[in-house]
């Protein structure tokens, strides 16, 4: 085990230095990866590790984008506290939807069309509120600066969500070592057992429910002042629901490392692909290969490439079986 | 707000909603047999429409004419889903049932865009603008013939299930997989025709709707969604409980404009849609859960 922190903190190092040697472009193509695993890491609560699968987590990304962009239009409010109340916002909602799926015993497929509505209906009516700009949606100034949240360049972005992806990950490592951690693992593995046991599963599901949400929709306020402009196709869509969950099952769902080796993996082959598909006029292969290829991950390695990585790794990093 | 308009709207819904249900019908008929939700099914139906587009300005073909074309087209699409992924999967953890086939669906809708591109496309057909009136309203002929045919195709589905011999395969499988087997019955071939049939209702439907509405990519999500909706009002599984969930959730969309934007109708599919799942999951007609 202690090899493995070595590593990581190793890696870690790279990462930190990284921005020493590379330009702007590969800078993005990282600050993508960082995201999206950050993203991951925030379903894989809900999901992964609690067992209530979300498919529209994109409700949660654009509830952070929208309200910290809005509290700071209106009143001039720094992203920074902006993102407290879009987790805030996020989180409420979130307890909403969880008491309606846990309370009605909604599970598996119910609770995932739930979840589908819920942020299509978060969709259609976004897109109909002319204060946050209805269907055309936001364009956001470019002021740099700490308070707004807005840099030149990548290198601070890189930083920033390499320290969510970091945090995020830290956050969910010591969640699932704790007791309320260990006790949605055990809703996921038999909700009638863990009931039949005492717990109350109903509870432990809002929880997961709630950080889940909270975490999800800081990475939308993070990813609408790294591309200013937001729109509700875009924030609340369903093809972003897609996208944050592909990485962390290719990776390994309900692990920590799982996310964050799914988006290395796949966050560069999707950033690199759509731009060259998309010079060349093939704009939607990328997302072709992409379905493919999530196909191929749930047929023949349903646990992720995790799995086989520490496979790979177990004698030298002296892993327990 | 006038009767008359109502009226006209009514009619509209209920025209529309015939449609609704053919789509719903084979995503129930799946969900029964399978037990899995088919996230691709929106995108299916897209293809049924590009395919009798396709159709009609290459050949000229009617997309009446072409109908059995696109729905033999989709069959043979969802025959090979089914036998490549759908049945190594049924086992799966639900989590892993669910993204193979919202993959599909990805695949499909870009698949669509790197063939036909982003731009809606709406081909004129022979009887695309034909109208008559009944009182005060405004029929299209297209609509009334897309309506008819989508209730004929449902209730030959039906009459399939019930009494063919691979219907009676079929409904076997469904009920209890392993007792199918045990019989004789080929139940991974059973579920390849199912699955085919399903999506090739879908594709009737996508070929019904080209009159309609123009097509594009994009469309897929909507169609799932609504497929969604109808099949849980309908009750999962039940398959006239489907049909009458498209009527019901025509109608209830096409009257919702009346109070709301047409673009926000959706909004009330979505939220009759939770309400069922709360206090009816069942569906309003029973099914399987």
């Amino acid at each position: 085990m202690r090899r493995l922190y070595l590593l990581l903190g190793l890696l870690l190092a790279v990462l930190l230095l990284l921005p020493l040697v590379l330009d702007k472009y590969l800078l993005g193509i990282f600050v993508m990866i960082f995201y999206y695993a950050y993203l991951g890491q925030s379903w894989n609560v809900l999901t992964g590790y609690t067992g209530h699968i979300s498919l529209g987590h994109a409700l949660y990304v654009g509830i952070g984008a929208y309200v910290s962009t809005f509290l700071a239009q209106k009143f001039g409010l720094t992203p920074w506290l902006g993102m407290l109340a879009g987790g805030a916002l996020a989180a409420v909602v979130a307890l909403g939807l969880g008491y309606l799926g846990f309370r009605f015993g909604l599970r598996g497929v119910y609770f995932v069309i739930l979840t589908i509505s819920c942020a299509e209906i978060a969709r259609l009516v976004v897109s109909h509120i002319d204060a946050v700009g209805s269907f055309s949606g936001i364009f956001l100034d470019f002021h740099p600066g700490f308070a707004n949240f807005q840099f030149r360049g990548n290198v601070h972005y890189y930083y920033i969500s390499l320290g969510f992806m970091v945090l995020g990950s830290l956050a969910v490592h010591l969640l699932a070592r704790s007791r309320t951690g260990r006790l949605m693992v055990a809703i996921r593995e038999d909700e009638q057992a863990a009931l039949a046991l005492g717990v109350d599963s109903f509870k432990y599901s809002m929880i997961a429910i709630a950080i889940s949400a909270f975490m999800t929709s800081l990475a939308g306020t993070f990813y609408a002042n790294y591309v200013f402009y937001l729109s509700p196709n875009s924030m609340f869509g369903m093809a972003l629901s897609i996208d944050l969950i592909l990485r962390p099952i290719i990776g390994g769902l309900g692990t920590v490392l799982g996310p964050i080796i799914g988006s290395f993996v796949l966050t560069p082959l999707s950033e690199v692909s759509r731009t060259y598909f998309a010079q060349s006029g093939l704009e939607g292969l990328h997302l072709v290969l992409y379905g493919v290829l999530a196909i191929l991950v749930v047929l023949f390695m349903r646990q992720g490439i995790l799995v086989y990585l520490a496979r790979a790794l177990r004698p030298w990093l002296k892993l327990e079986e | 707000m006038s009767l008359a308009l109502a009226f006209q709207l009514l009619i509209q819904g209920i025209l529309l909603g015939g449609i609704y249900g053919l789509t719903a019908v084979g995503l129930s008929l799946i969900f029964g047999v399978m037990g899995v939700i088919n996230f691709a099914h929106g995108q299916m139906m897209v293809m049924g429409m590009y395919i009798s587009y396709w159709l009609l300005v290459l050949l000229g073909l009617d997309p009446y004419l072409s109908l059995p074309l696109a729905a033999g087209a989709i069959f043979v699409l969802g025959y090979v889903m089914q036998s490549t992924v759908v049945n190594r999967i049924l086992d799966f953890p639900e989590a892993m049932q669910v993204l193979p086939l919202v993959a599909m669906g990805l695949i499909l809708e870009n698949l669509a865009l790197l063939f036909w591109g982003p731009d809606p496309r709406s081909p004129s057909t022979a009887l695309g603008l034909a109208t008559f009136t009944l009182g005060s309203a405004t029929v299209d002929v297209s609509r009334l013939i897309a309506f008819g045919l989508a209730i004929a195709f449902t209730v030959f589905l039906v009459l399939f299930l019930k009494k063919s011999a691979t219907g009676k395969r079929i409904r076997a499988a469904a009920d209890n997989r392993l007792g199918a087997q045990l019989v004789g019955i080929k139940v991974d071939r059973v579920n390849n025709i199912a699955f085919g049939l399903g999506a090739a209702t879908t594709g009737a439907a996508g070929a019904l709707l080209l009159p309609l509405m123009p097509v594009s990519p994009y469309l897929g999500h909507d169609f799932t969604t609504t497929a969604f909706v109808v099949v849980i009002l309908g009750g999962m599984g039940n398959l006239l409980g489907a049909l009458v969930g498209g009527l019901i959730l025509g109608v209830t969309e096409s009257l919702a404009t009346l109070a709301l934007p047409a673009t926000l109708k959706q909004v009330v599919s979505f939220g009759l849609l939770v309400l069922i799942m709360l206090y009816k999951p069942q569906g309003l007609f029973g099914g399987r859960r």
